[in-house]
């Protein structure tokens, strides 16, 4: 037990109350650690709000959302009348509707952008893989939170976009169909199907949320942050001051409070301009067909998932049997240079040989659909290895080889054309350039720890590098 | 990191025009514009009010709209009791209808759809918003006596809905011709050669567009009430919000000027 600390006599009864609490529960102790005395690098850029930003939404989305499960019916029959009426009937009941609604797009914007900034400055690199991890399961936790949420409105969108999504699960080989049926709770999306996904939507995924968003905050705190130097200013050769403060750090708050606080301005000019201006997005945020109740006998012409998903849904109509076949040869063609090239014993090239014969046969044996499932799976899951797979002798992409920066930028232009194609109905065209940037997509991580240790690094600076304001 | 920035900017551009070039366009008519300054005209959205109940509210319900909302257009409970409500009696009644399903099977081929927020559900991103849907659309029937109805749409083929507002707009018919397919040579395409007039209505060809319009504009409106209230709150958010982000800007650089 800590020391017991008494006030000074004649205190103000703040402090007198403070010692009081600081004696039971480490108030002080903790506001100290995460925030007064917190030292972060004082060269933060704008990728940096991001953070911050989806901590904001995160909040909106709990409050706006304890809200609209007061008047909302998880039920079939109801549900869809429900948001009408609270759309109508509730006061503010449309602005807290389009705030949830638009929160849920903003939430995917600011972490996308603040997994990019992750992704560039090397901030899952040793000792923040863990900071890194519980990002990426927060990031799980959001998509299967949009998901589920986004069945609750019960319109023909929210209908059909569960029936295909949860209908991809039934291509899981031997148990799909009982898998399948065990998430719809019954042979087609129904009303046993909202029930569980309001459930999850409002209890069970949010819990988990809330925990990993706590162990990300204090994996963070405990390693310190990244900055776009990646320098480590609290590392046993970085300049200290005489309290052994990092020199190239400053207090979160005050600093980075109203630093916070700017951005959190600009991101609700933007964020309101939306809801009072555009809460539909032009189709994007709030989808029109989604405007039509939920009728399991209408399949509609053209399904897509809400933008934010149609990346990692081009991927999975990208799969078809042509891809496989390329996978196959790829599989081969990588085992034989194992084999002939690589450095291991013979034992283990032997190995690689038979696990590749094996992975082709698979490969052939189940449905392109499946290997589908496993492609979009795939896709996210990787990001959890980013932090072993990045062997560059430096962090920030500031002092990587320049064509490091172009890689990047092709990723992310193939990022953004795979997001576009899975908006559009299908094409010929459509679904090669979705193959290609499927193919580059884990290339680029599959191979990462070749790339990455390829070129000549800049020298990397001793200190940050920062300017004054 | 400005040059990144501007690196990612030009290949997410380079993309999407690569891309969009390869989706092909949707088939059906053009639609035309919805004149939106309706929308601001208390006059015209309460003669679409009364257009819609008169018309549309005999199969259609809009059961997610209370007559008493109609006080938000102008008009007061008396007038809303006194010239529209037909099917109740409570002003505070949703707008529903009495329409036997069965009888609508066999009658329409289907169950009319609601119409509380029709206006929100029709858009198409290549083509216009809903309300430009529905203003084409109200104005393309044309007689077609191989339908059941005896009536056909240019905006939607094969409709089950008759022209409800034939009596104002009048009856006319469609010219098509049978042109060589570009595509596919020794075969022929349908072409619409344009309207030809039967009987005239009771309103002129301006008259009734007007009248559309002015139905278009109510259902703009029932399809989200709130929406004038948005756009004026809206207006004031974003002037606090600016003045605040001033004040946010100058806390942060006083505190910042200093750290060297």
């Amino acid at each position: 037990m800590a020391e017991f600390k008494e006030a000074p006599a004649g205190a103000p009864l703040g402090e007198q109350l403070l010692t009081w609490v600081d004696n039971r529960f480490p108030a002080s102790k903790l506001y100290k650690e995460h925030m007064s005395e917190y030292y972060a690098p004082k060269n933060f850029n704008f990728w940096y709000i991001f953070g911050s930003l989806a901590l904001l939404v995160l909040v909106i989305q709990i409050v706006t959302g304890i809200f609209l499960v007061m008047h909302y019916k998880p039920d079939a029959a109801l549900a869809f009348a429900s948001v009408e009426y609270i759309m109508r009937d509730v006061p503010w009941g449309w602005l807290i509707r389009y705030m949830h609604s638009t929160g849920a797009s903003a939430f995917f914007v600011v972490v996308y952008l603040h997994m990019f900034r992750g992704l560039i400055y090397g901030s899952y690199r040793k000792p923040r893989e863990l900071v890194w991890i519980f990002g990426c399961g927060i990031f799980l936790c959001l998509m299967a939170e949009a998901f589920m949420g986004y069945l609750l409105p019960w319109g023909q969108m929210s209908y059909w976009g569960a029936q295909v999504i949860v209908n991809l699960f039934a291509a899981v080989p031997f148990v799909g169909p009982d898998l399948a049926l065990l998430i719809r709770g019954d042979y087609v999306v129904s009303d046993a199907t909202l029930n569980r996904f309001f459930s999850f939507h409002v209890i069970a995924v949010p819990l988990v949320l809330l925990g990993l968003v706590v162990a990300h905050i204090i994996a963070l705190h405990e390693v310190g942050s990244n900055n776009p130097d990646g320098v480590e200013i609290k590392g046993p050769n970085a300049p200290k001051d005489a309290q052994g403060h990092p020199l190239d750090g400053i207090p979160f708050h005050p600093y980075y409070s109203v630093h916070d606080i700017f951005a959190v301005s600009m991101f609700l000019m933007v964020f309101t301009a939306i809801i009072f201006f555009a809460p539909e997005l032009g189709g994007y945020f709030l989808e029109y067909n989604n405007f039509i109740p939920a009728d399991p006998l209408k399949t509609p012409a053209h399904i897509a998932p809400v933008w934010y998903f149609t990346p990692f849904y081009s991927m999975l109509r990208a799969t078809t049997d042509d891809l496989v076949t390329v996978l196959c040869l790829i599989t081969g063609l990588a085992a034989v240079l194992a084999f002939l090239k690589g450095r291991f014993p013979a034992a283990a090239k032997v190995g690689i040989l038979v696990a590749a014969v094996v992975l082709i046969a698979l490969l052939k044996m189940f449905d392109a659909k499946f290997w589908g499932v496993v492609v979009m799976g795939a896709a996210v899951i990787i990001l959890f290895f980013l932090p072993w797979l990045d062997r560059s002798p430096v962090k920030s992409i500031r002092y990587r080889p320049d064509w490091h920066k172009y890689l990047y930028a092709v990723f992310v232009l193939f990022f953004f054309v795979l997001g576009y194609l899975g908006i559009k109905p299908p094409s010929d065209i459509g679904t090669f350039i979705a193959q290609v940037g499927t193919l580059f997509y884990f290339g680029f991580f599959l191979l990462m720890p070749f790339w990455s240790q390829i070129g000549k690094p800049k020298p990397v600076p001793e200190r940050v590098t920062f300017h004054a304001h | 990191m400005k040059k990144l920035i501007a690196t990612l900017l030009t290949s997410f551009l380079l993309g999407v025009g690569l891309v969009s070039g390869a989706q092909a366009s949707g088939g059906g008519i053009e639609w035309d514009k919805f004149p939106k300054e309706k929308l601001a005209d208390t006059a015209a959205l309460q003669n679409g009010a009364k257009l819609f109940v008169n018309y549309c509210l005999n199969c259609h319900a809009a059961a997610f709209m209370r007559y008493n909302r109609l006080r938000d257009i102008g008009l007061t409970e008396a007038q809303i009791k006194a010239n529209l409500m037909f099917a109740t009696d409570k002003v505070g009644d949703t707008m529903k209808v009495s329409l036997d399903p069965k009888n609508a099977k066999e009658w329409f081929g289907g169950l009319p759809p609601d119409l509380t927020v029709i206006a929100r559900s029709r858009a198409d991103g290549a083509k216009g918003s809903s309300a430009d849907y529905l203003y084409t659309y109200l104005r393309s029937y044309y007689r077609d006596e191989t339908k059941a109805t005896g009536w056909n749409n240019m905006a939607f083929p094969s409709v089950g809905m008759p022209h409800v507002l034939w009596e104002l707009q009048g009856q006319r018919t469609a010219r098509f011709a049978e042109e060589a397919d570009a595509h596919a040579p020794g075969k022929t395409v349908h072409v619409f050669k344009g309207y030809e007039p039967l009987t005239p209505g009771t309103m002129s060809s301006l008259q009734y567009d007007n009248a559309v319009a002015d139905l278009v504009a109510y259902l703009q409106w029932m399809g989200e009430p709130a929406q004038e209230q948005r756009f004026r709150l809206g207006v004031w958010v974003l002037l606090f919000l600016s003045v605040f982000t001033v004040i946010a800007w100058r806390l942060n650089a006083a505190f910042w000027k200093d750290i060297k």
